[in-house]
């Protein structure tokens, strides 16, 4: 029988004593399987998505289901970067810090539309979306995301573990920021990304 | 304070005084000043413009160059006792001609009095007013934080210095009328400004009392604070 994938991806079965005290299976599949049930997060939170991670993390949705009741407050111990709410200019030096510190392999989820796109607050203080100072695997939509959401978002980035390569260096590939400027992303796409829309375009750069 | 600090309960320092008025019957504008209105129009003729009265509070307007004198008659004299600064914020108005208002909010625990002080500051390049530090310490971060947002300098404050922005903010004044929404810079500029700041370089040497693990503090640190800088740009 052995230890191996059931069709959906996500499951193993393993029957000891229908086998002779060892499994054979795929090293990737091994290895991914034990990353995407044992993502330690660390909570970046700073706002009331905080809040709903709370609520996520809590016994009424428990993350404990999927290993990652353990929340990692030191981010050299941590799998997962779940930034939460959103985040000032002044926070975005703290945040790359942060990301910087986590060791390979590391994920990141952007909860809440404040984190990934600024969301309502297109103004002076808020970077609009964290995926301009570091990379990003999923982004969870909602002001504030219901926990169901987040765990949608969890569950996705699980998938993504378990689809990744040992073959594929690309992935543990840490993106270094450009000396000079300190942005990994080119100006010009962070100023697109930046640009106003939905309600917000009606308001103008210029001062009246 | 010069006197010696005495125990009073609160709401008793006048034996006969009403109840506190209750919010369900007080009208929106006029009604009875505050008692100390009155008796600083009689101290300082001069300095009091206005008063005005507005859903039972009292506001004065003073001006600017009186400011120090009065509040510190507000916390000494027997009368009044204002021993809480609650709040120090400013108003600037749409109107390019309104001056920029400077507002305190004093509140006397003893006689259970609120007041609201006004100071009316012309629209110049140099915004200045006195810092009221000296009297209540709590004007510290109230005055900063002032600074941050109106740009308005409160003079004899001992460390005028952004609060809420970074130090190496350049953008100007964001509660100003003149700033726009978004800042005066690009995204990319505006986030590359961020990240070049140094979170940790915000204190200054007197403020941590490192003084005795100078020897044991990083190789950058000692020479930030040999240097005397304490911003990290």
């Amino acid at each position: 029988m052995g230890l191996a994938a059931r069709p959906d991806g996500r499951t193993v079965s393993y029957e000891p004593q229908s086998s002779e005290g060892w499994v054979a299976t795929r090293l990737d599949f091994l290895v991914n399987w034990g990353r995407a049930n044992s993502l330690w997060p660390m909570p970046f939170g700073t706002a009331c998505c905080a809040i709903e991670f709370m609520a996520t993390a809590a016994s009424r949705f428990d993350l404990a289901r999927f290993g990652m009741e353990r929340m990692s407050f030191s981010p050299r111990q941590a799998d997962v970067l779940i930034c939460a709410g959103r985040v000032p200019f002044k926070l975005a030096p703290i945040i790359r810090r942060i990301w910087q510190q986590m060791p390979q392999p590391k994920w990141c989820i952007s909860m809440g539309a404040c984190a990934s796109s600024g969301g309502m607050f297109d103004n002076y203080a808020v970077v609009q979306g964290i995926d301009t100072i570091i990379p990003v695997d999923v982004y969870v939509p909602g002001c504030p995301p219901r926990p169901e959401g987040l765990i949608y978002g969890i569950r996705m980035l699980q998938e993504k573990v378990l689809n990744e390569r040992r073959m594929d260096n690309r992935l543990r590939d840490e993106i270094n920021p450009d000396p000079a400027s300190q942005l990994y992303i080119p100006p010009s796409v962070i100023d697109e990304l930046g640009e106003p829309f939905g309600n917000s375009v009606h308001q103008t750069r210029q001062a009246p | 304070m010069t006197e010696k600090f005495d125990v009073v309960r609160a709401g008793s320092a006048v034996p006969d005084s009403a109840p506190p008025v209750s919010p369900r019957n007080v009208q929106h504008r006029g009604g009875e000043p505050n008692a100390t209105a009155r008796a600083i129009v009689e101290r300082f003729p001069g300095a009091v413009s206005r008063t005005e009265v507005v859903w039972g509070e009292t506001t004065i307007f003073i001006s600017p160059e009186s400011v120090l004198e009065v509040m510190q008659w507000l916390h000494d004299d027997p009368a009044q006792r204002y021993d809480f600064l609650s709040d120090v914020t400013a108003v600037e108005y749409r109107d390019l001609d309104q001056p920029i208002e400077v507002v305190w909010h004093l509140r006397s625990l003893p006689f259970r009095r609120f007041l609201r002080v006004k100071a009316q500051l012309p629209k110049r390049p140099a915004l200045e007013i006195a810092s009221v530090w000296s009297i209540w310490k709590s004007a510290d971060w109230m005055e900063r934080e002032c600074y941050d947002m109106f740009g308005i300098r409160f003079i004899g404050h001992p460390d005028l210095r952004r609060i809420l922005m970074w130090e190496q903010y350049k953008e100007g004044f964001p509660l100003r009328k003149d700033f726009p929404l978004r800042g005066r810079f690009s995204r990319s500029e505006q986030l590359r400004q961020a990240l070049a700041q140094n979170p940790e370089a915000k204190y200054s040497m007197e403020e941590l009392t490192i003084a005795d693990a100078f020897e044991d503090l990083p190789d950058d640190m000692r020479r930030r604070i040999n240097s005397g800088a304490r911003t990290g740009e």
